[in-house]
């Protein structure tokens, strides 16, 4: 279906090596459409700052080609490639004012001067920073200067816009703070976006649609609702949210659900991506999904389990359980009416339901 | 209410009583005496070697005093006369009687040295008449003078002596920018063929300008090498940089000789090349190309190290980030990298600046006739002329364009902003 209309941006089966030995990145192919606010999102050294860095043109692929709209990017000179950039340390010019640092971008591409002070104070409008064109970015605060520099990427108006995880030196307040208002500016002005974060609640936050990276290669790209519903693999599970992972054998298949064996249990799950009947598979569970004490005969898998440990974190209490012959099962009970919250060292149940666990990859 | 005007009361107090200024400069009192023993003898040190050479030779660049210790009484009634005819005879009563004074020889002899630097014929006349003073028993002396010299017979001589009286003279210091008193005390020019140091600090200003803006123009590239090579490589290529700090002045300027010279290595190998024949050998070397040449060489580290300091500190998402925003490469360097190496441009340059300025052994070894700068003749008068007061007003003029240029640099970049290393 992707075939029909050329998409925004397109990464095709691009490589990228530095030293000739190791693959950063691994056959990526990637497509953006248009308008799209997408997230490479992965552990560091997973290839995703090299990604945006090659489609910002600051890094060449050893192989394959990115296009923009129906231009092949590979030997365009970065300052020509038309693409706003955010810096992880926001790369504001020192020896300019915040208003010289917003003018740069129109200067080099000869606005007239009225334009230019023009779009400036529009810019510094957006951003709520009316009044600091005078300043020094070395005089404003980390999350002042956050703002001038999206401000700097957005005020020549480029269809795209990269950010390299622009929030990594803010704290955390200002940091949700900003996801919300970078969110906002994007519904607002409709650029496409390409953020890079190893942070997944930014992810989740911002995104139309994220790419988890890991290991060079994307392991799956999808909304961030699919992501955490629905992972395709394990270091997605993993990786996004909490996950309780059990280790087993796979039992029976009929193609949608699956008998697996762990220990001496055998636990009905949904067939996602396991090798077949006799593999090994990694099960995956949130903990949210796991039922204490469930009624009976609501629930397919419904196991004993012992309570080690309680932590109570307002909102709910987690409880890690020992079941299955895992001693790092957790479980969260919500504080609230109808949950009742055990004692450590009670002997209790766990359930949950087929579609909740995911017989995934080992 | 009460407590509350009392805490906010201007006399803070610590629980005691003791102002609270005055408890803590109790108690780092000690420290700030340990810092300052710590320090005391490179003080010491500095106060004895540079501090106190340094205001002997100012008092030396206008001291005067040689005339009158040599013939107080005289001078003093020299200063009486008032110099349309000849001195009275009282005047030459006692130049008679303070120059046949045999106590005074050493004195007179100094005397006349310094009154030789006004005029020339000063040294043979003093002498001359040193010799056949004890001879004067009896006046009129002034015919007896006249007799032993024809000299003392013009107003001329005794107005330089008169002149040359006052215990504190600028002469030195207007012989420094090629003026003198004419006879009759008025500031003149000196005469054509005597002006050299005026050209002489304007030649040494445009050598140490044109110096530094060499170092400047080669040592940029790498310096910017040097900050964004891979540490590896870069240290390498440090260190090749610092080589020449770790060889003998002497021996780097001698091997400037050995390339330069007429039938130096360069010479040869252009001639051998077809590129000049060899009747027309170029020199490069004992005239201000040699000198200038030998001067960038030397003086280049100064330049490199703090802008490669600068450097390094500039983070390369400054470049990305312009050129992310449109800018082409030039524009990007211009407009976002130089401007942000400034601190290091005003310090390598003012270092090498001063270095230049007052340079000595390059332009004496490899600067010929053409290529001496003005520390070389401050050296001719402290070692050959034995002119110090001369040598020390030509110094003091040095260190106050030093001074200047400081000032200048403070004022336009601000010396906060200067980054040395």
């Amino acid at each position: 279906m992707a075939e029909t209309k050329t998409p925004f941006v397109r990464f095709s089966e691009v490589q990228k090596t530095y030293d000739g030995e190791i693959l950063v990145v691994k056959d990526l192919n990637l497509d953006i459409e248009e308008g799209e606010f997408v997230t490479m999102l992965g552990p560091s050294g997973s290839g995703k700052t090299t990604c945006l860095m090659m489609l910002a043109g600051f890094e060449t692929p050893t192989e394959g080609r990115i296009m923009l709209g129906s231009r092949e990017l590979n030997n365009v000179p970065p300052h020509k490639r038309g693409i706003g950039m955010v810096f992880q340390n926001y790369a504001l010019f020192p020896h300019m004012t915040v208003a010289e640092n917003l003018a740069f971008p129109l200067e080099v591409r000869k606005l007239s001067k009225p334009d230019i002070a023009a779009k400036v104070q529009r810019a510094l409008d957006m951003v709520e920073l009316s009044s600091f064109g005078g300043r020094r970015p070395g005089q404003l605060s980390g999350g002042q200067q956050q703002r001038v520099a999206l401000a700097r990427a957005l005020v020549f108006e480029p269809d795209l816009v990269l950010m390299d995880e622009p929030l990594g030196a803010l704290d955390k307040n200002l940091r949700e703070q900003m996801q919300y208002e970078i969110k906002h500016i994007h519904e607002k002005l409709g650029m496409t976006v390409v953020y890079v974060t190893h942070d997944q609640s930014e992810a989740l936050t911002m995104s139309d649609r994220i790419a988890v990276f890991n290991d060079g290669r994307i392991q799956q790209l999808a909304t961030p609702a699919d992501l955490y519903e629905r992972p395709r693999n394990a270091f997605v599970a993993q990786f996004i949210g909490e996950n309780n992972r059990l280790l087993g054998r796979v039992e029976e298949d009929d193609g949608r659900q699956c008998t697996v064996v762990v220990g001496d249990v055998a636990i009905r799950a949904l067939s996602v991506n396991h090798g077949g009947r006799g593999s090994s598979t990694t099960l995956s569970l949130r903990p949210e999904r796991v039922t204490l004490n469930p009624a009976a005969g609501s629930l397919p898998n419904v196991f004993d389990a012992t309570v080690m440990e309680l932590i109570y974190l307002g909102d709910h209490i987690r409880a890690r359980v020992s079941t299955c012959g895992d001693e790092a099962f957790i479980v969260k009970v919500p504080n609230a009416y109808g949950h009742t919250v055990p004692t450590e060292g009670a002997r209790v149940t766990v359930g949950w339901a087929v579609e909740d666990c995911r017989a995934l990859d080992a | 209410m009460a407590q509350m005007t009392e805490t906010a009361g201007p006399m803070i107090t610590t629980t005691d009583g003791t102002p609270l200024k005055l408890a803590l400069a109790r108690a780092t009192r000690r420290s700030k005496l340990r810092a300052f023993l710590l320090v005391a003898p490179l003080l010491v040190f500095i106060v004895l070697t540079f501090i106190v050479p340094i205001l002997d030779m100012l008092t030396r660049s206008v001291s005067n005093t040689e005339v009158q210790t040599a013939i107080p009484e005289t001078a003093a009634l020299l200063a009486e006369w008032d110099g349309r005819d000849l001195p009275p005879e009282a005047v030459f009563a006692s130049m008679v009687r303070e120059l046949s004074d045999g106590d005074r020889r050493r004195d007179v002899s100094r005397m006349a040295a310094r009154l030789n630097y006004e005029d020339g014929g000063f040294r043979s006349l003093l002498n001359k008449t040193q010799r056949q003073a004890a001879r004067i028993k009896a006046g009129p002396y002034r015919e007896a003078m006249i007799a032993v010299d024809k000299d003392w017979g013009e107003t001329r001589t005794w107005k330089i002596i008169q002149l040359a009286s006052p215990t504190v003279t600028m002469s030195y210091y207007l012989n420094a920018v090629d003026l003198t008193y004419d006879a009759n005390g008025a500031i003149v020019q000196q005469p054509e063929w005597q002006r050299i140091y005026v050209h002489l600090f304007l030649k040494t200003i445009y050598v140490a300008l044109g110096v530094t803006l060499a170092c400047l123009v080669l040592a940029y590239p790498i310096g910017y090498l040097l900050a964004t090579l891979p540490p590896s490589k870069g240290n390498l290529l440090l260190i090749l940089v610092l080589l020449p700090f770790w060889t003998s002045l002497l021996v780097r300027t001698t091997s400037w000789i050995v390339l330069l010279q007429t039938n130096g290595v360069i010479n040869d190998t252009l001639v051998w090349l077809g590129v000049i024949d060899t009747d027309n050998r170029l020199s490069m070397i004992y005239n201000m190309t040699g000198t200038v040449i030998a001067m960038t060489h030397i003086l280049m580290p100064f330049m490199v190290l703090p802008l490669y300091s600068v450097m390094k500190t500039i983070s390369p998402s400054y470049l990305r980030a312009a050129r992310s925003l449109g800018a082409n490469p030039l524009v990007a360097f211009v407009r976002v990298y130089v401007p942000q190496t400034v601190p290091g441009i005003g310090a390598g340059s003012i270092l090498v600046f001063i270095l230049a300025i007052g340079y000595y052994i390059t332009p004496a070894l490899v600067g010929g006739q053409d290529g001496q700068l003005i520390s070389n003749f401050i050296a001719y008068h402290m070692q050959k002329s034995l002119n110090w007061g001369l040598a020390a007003a030509l110094g003091a003029i040095l260190l106050a364009g030093v001074m200047a240029m400081y000032w200048l640099y403070d004022r336009l970049v601000g010396v906060d902003n200067m980054k040395l290393g």
